[in-house]
């Protein structure tokens, strides 16, 4: 892992490099990332370590522009010959390319009024775990699996990341952060469950206490029926709402609405999604992770995409902020959101936050009343995106599936498939829990709510 | 290179110092080309380039691996310290020893078969292929985005292991894509050529000459603005012949996956999931019908999964999964074999890269040829039904029982002609089910190898390069359309 100094030294001597190469007929533009990460992974199944990994890498980034062009080139090669090579090679490789009608200077450094508040998320006893400290984490969980007469497999990680930039505008930012995680599967007579912790300091991430209620939950699923699909009331634990609502993060991006892509084009500022659904991309928040700044070092801003169901804002870099300003005329800035440039994505929303409600999920099952039934889903697996325009998702149940009625859970029932528009979805939310740091599969961890919804399409069944 | 086979002797060497009873190391250089267009721009211009060194060890009956990207003497040693010493920990919560299936020692140099180096070829002149394609896309009325893509990526591995096997493998891979998109009100459609997301082949820049993404730039613009007015894709069981792109991604995910030894045994269960296809299953299960033929190859010149050795030292091999549609064998490795009663690994254990341990991955799971000729034929044979062709969208269940995919486009048939396009086709079932309603495959000359570059598995998820062959084949009474109902 690199120290900040140790970024700063590597940048400024790729910067200089670069200006050596620049002259007043022909200037540079020079932006540096330099990213790394160095977090060990173990992994056990059956009730034993199957494999145990400790990789580390710092990469290294540089994107030139010159005279209206631009080309980013990466390397591992952190050496000095290798960096003054690289950053030759990059201003050789704009040279190959057309110049671009709408290319933008890189950014200058923030004032400090426009930073986000400062945000520490680095634990060093987090980064202190050895392999010795997750065997014994894992040790743990094995032992509560053997005295329960049921098999765990999962992973325990502990590590940490950094980022740094600087252009030779001045711009200068590096951050880094902790993290550890635990994900475990128990399986139980064939019925499976599934809990998954992630933090950045290592005791938030308790594995034992995570085994126990991947155990019970586990138990609770054996012997499930075939349960006959149709639409029903669904009750979404945080992870299955976070691997749903993932799909449609990227319809946020100024980019998705360039290129008339987006489920949600020419509908900001239009009533969209029910009056219970707001959603705020935050860095800052309390409980998310990740980099307050964005992949050309541009704060990243707090914005509201969604105020009681209204699309309120897009998120941008300043590249979509100035094509939608130009087709549009619209007064669109960008909001720190921007991916490494150049990027046919463009810019992408990385820290949601979900507003919740007050209802647990014990209280959405005593909901369930008289001739009503509903499905509680523990997780959703293999979501795909069928119909980009509706946002028609679908996927599958997983690791804990269940028949809810007369207010308490009556059945496990085997997996189910779903064809669901994230749309719809959102307008159908009857009840909301509080939201909480929630990790999934299908993309990044968010701070999200369990839902009740009713109209949940389970299409087909599967054998298990 | 003679520098690069010194560090990997030094490697192994502190890694047995340290405790070590098994080793290997694999060395990687990298460097890969990314450009991708969109309109009349270059959205992404990309080359990197990498290197560094992955070391893998037994001790104390644990796995154990480690990886750097500093070459320097002190480095490597610590690196196989470190490696070391993770295996020690797992060896603290094993039940069983670890045992490794018997290997061949070898000395041997693999490379994949090209012709034209894709580096050595200007970027203007690739560019200028994206960008003739955009404009003629961008011509047809009623497309709203024209994109292209090209990559390529240069590998140079070498290998070493303890017990005397010495590899140096080139792998050159290359891949080409274009895509028109159209939008209107509630509809969002696209077209793809060759396949969705770029068709990838262990092959050199003729590749990309050979696929003559400008002749057919206007013909999937013309399909697109289509899809946007046809009508919807009907629902029922439908007789459905599936185009080889997509039976393609049908393979991978209901052949390639279930078959991959580690999620039968249950040790992917937490992320990747597990599979229907358990050891007791071996030689009893009617997979598919009597037509079903499905091989892992990882021998077929220019597909995107073969490989000289994999990244344990095991030679390439070419398994039948099914024969004659019954269930015959997985995907495994040297510490899995035994676990099945197999005396040889069948050579499937890959990594993404230096940083990454190898775990069970496809090589090329392919779908042999049968006897119904061409897809004309086909069709021609199929009096009514419906031909699907290109993914759209693909997902299955954690067991690889349920399915459910969509392509971008479908073509009604009617008296054995190919009719007017359909739009949102989809269609969905259980794998050993399907298989089984397979009753033509077409033969060799529609058949192709299409290459899936970014298959995702493990913790930390790594991706890897596949293959999968096949030719268009039909399947009665599939289930059609009810992702839409």
């Amino acid at each position: 892992m690199l120290t900040e100094s140790q970024c700063r030294k590597i940048i400024d001597f790729a910067l200089a490099c670069g200006q050596k190469l620049a002259s007043k007929k022909k200037p540079l533009a020079i932006e540096v990332s330099l990213t790394g990460t160095n977090v060990a992974t173990s992994r056990f199944a059956n009730n034993e370590m199957t494999q145990n990994q400790a990789p580390s890498a710092n990469y290294l980034s540089v994107r030139v522009l010159k005279s209206g062009r631009q080309a980013r080139l990466d390397s591992l090669d952190l050496s000095s010959a290798g960096i003054e090579a690289m950053v030759k090679s990059a201003v050789k490789a704009c040279d190959l390319l057309e110049a671009e009608d709408d290319l933008l200077p890189l950014p200058t450094a923030a004032k400090k009024s426009q930073s986000t508040s400062a945000v520490d998320r680095y634990h060093p006893p987090t980064v202190k775990l050895t392999a010795l400290d997750r065997a014994r984490e894992i040790g743990k969980i094995i032992a509560l699996a053997e005295a329960g007469k049921v098999s765990a497999a999962g992973v325990y990680s502990s590590g940490e990341n950094f980022n740094a930039i600087g252009n030779s505008n001045g711009l200068f930012r590096y951050y880094r952060e902790t993290s550890a995680e635990c994900s475990i599967t128990v399986t139980d007579d064939g019925a499976t469950s599934w809990v998954k912790a992630q933090s950045p300091r290592y005791g938030e991430v308790d594995g034992a206490l995570l085994a126990e209620r991947a155990i019970a939950k586990a138990h609770l699923a054996r012997h499930p029926q075939d349960l006959t699909p149709g639409r029903y009331t669904a009750i979404l634990e945080p992870a299955a709402v976070l691997d749903l609502l993932t799909y449609l993060w990227w319809d946020f991006s100024g980019t998705s609405h360039v290129d008339k892509l987006s489920c949600l084009l020419e509908k900001v500022g239009e009533k969209v999604f029910g009056d219970n659904i707001t959603i705020v991309d935050d860095v800052g928040s309390a409980m998310q992770c990740g980099c307050p700044f964005d992949g050309e070092g541009v704060t990243r801003q707090s914005i509201n995409l969604v105020d009681k169901g209204v699309v309120s804002a897009l998120v941008h870099s300043r590249q979509s902020a100035q094509r939608l300003r130009n087709s549009t005329h619209a007064k669109t800035e960008s909001t720190g959101h921007s991916l490494a440039q150049p990027s046919a994505m463009g810019e992408m929303p990385l820290n949601l936050v979900i507003e919740g409600g007050i209802s647990s999920i014990e209280e959405m099952i005593q909901q369930v009343q008289g001739d009503q039934e509903a499905v509680l889903l523990t997780r959703v697996w293999y979501v795909r995106e069928v119909d980009g325009a509706t946002k028609l998702l679908t996927g599958m149940t997983r690791d804990g599936t269940f028949l809810v009625k007369d207010g308490a859970i009556v059945q496990p029932v085997r997996n189910l498939r779903f064809n669901v528009s994230l749309i719809d979805l959102l307008n159908n939310v009857i009840a909301l829990g509080p939201s909480i740091r929630t990790a999934g599969v299908e993309g990044f961890p968010a701070i999200v709510p369990a839902m009740m919804v009713k109209n949940f399409n389970f299409t087909e069944g599967t054998r298990f | 290179m003679t520098a690069n086979i010194e560090l990997l002797e030094l490697a192994l060497e502190a890694a047995q110092h340290y405790g070590a009873t098994y080793c290997d190391v694999r060395l990687i250089e990298q460097q890969s080309e990314l450009l991708q267009t969109k309109n009349m721009a270059v959205a992404v211009f990309n080359r990197s380039q990498s290197k560094g060194i992955g070391i893998r060890v037994i001790a104390d009956g644990g796995w154990g691996f480690a990886s750097t990207q500093k070459l320097s003497t002190k480095a490597i040693k610590q690196c196989a310290r470190r490696a070391v010493e993770v295996a020690q920990a797992s060896g603290t919560v094993m039940k069983h020893p670890l045992r490794l299936a018997d290997e061949p020692t070898w000395h041997a140099t693999w490379v994949s078969p090209h012709l034209i180096d894709p580096f050595s070829i200007a970027v203007e002149d690739k560019v200028a292929i994206l960008l003739a394609c955009a404009k003629t896309m961008m011509a047809v009325s009623g497309v709203t985005l024209a994109q292209g893509m090209m990559h390529f990526i240069k590998d140079q591995k070498y290998f070493a292991n303890s017990a005397g096997t010495r590899t140096t493998q080139t792998s050159i891979r290359s891949g080409c894509v274009i895509e028109a998109n159209t939008t209107s009100g509630n509809e969002r459609q696209r077209r793809s050529y060759p396949c969705a997301f770029g068709q990838y082949e262990q092959a050199g820049y003729e590749m990309v000459l050979r696929w003559n993404l400008p002749a057919h730039a206007e013909e999937i613009a013309q399909e697109a603005v289509a899809l946007l007015s046809a009508p919807l894709c009907p629902q029922g069981e439908i007789d459905t012949i599936i185009g080889s792109s997509q039976l393609g991604l049908q393979i991978h995910e209901s052949m390639g996956h279930p078959s991959e030894l580690d999620r039968a045994l249950g040790q992917e269960i937490n992320f990747a999931g597990a599979s229907f296809l358990t050891p007791d299953q071996r030689g009893v299960l009617q997979y598919g019908s009597s037509i079903v033929n499905l091989v892992a190859d990882a021998t077929a010149p220019g597909a995107l999964g073969s490989f000289g050795f994999d990244d344990e030292g095991v030679e390439a091999q070419c398994t039948y999964l099914v024969r004659d549609g019954i269930f015959e064998g997985f995907l495994s490795s040297r510490d899995t074999a035994h676990l099945v009663g197999l005396k040889r690994s069948g050579g499937a254990m890959r990594a993404e890269s230096w940083n990454f341990a190898p775990i069970i991955r496809m090589t090329n799971i392919s779908l042999q040829t049968g006897a119904a000729g061409s897809l004309d034929d086909l069709i021609a044979n199929t009096g009514s039904g419906i031909y699907m062709e290109t993914n759209k969208s693909w997902s299955i269940d954690s067991m690889r029982y349920n399915f459910q995919f969509s392509t971008e486009i479908a073509w009604e048939i009617k008296a054995g002609k190919r009719g007017r396009i359909l739009k949102n086709p989809s269609y969905s079932g259980i794998t050993p089910v399907f298989w089984n309603t397979c009753d033509a495959i077409g033969g060799d000359s529609d058949y192709i190898n299409w290459g899936t570059p970014n298959c995702g598995k493990g913790q930390p998820m790594q991706t890897m390069w596949t293959g999968h062959g096949a030719s268009p084949a039909r399947f009665r009474k599939l289930t059609v359309g009810i992702a839409q109902s």
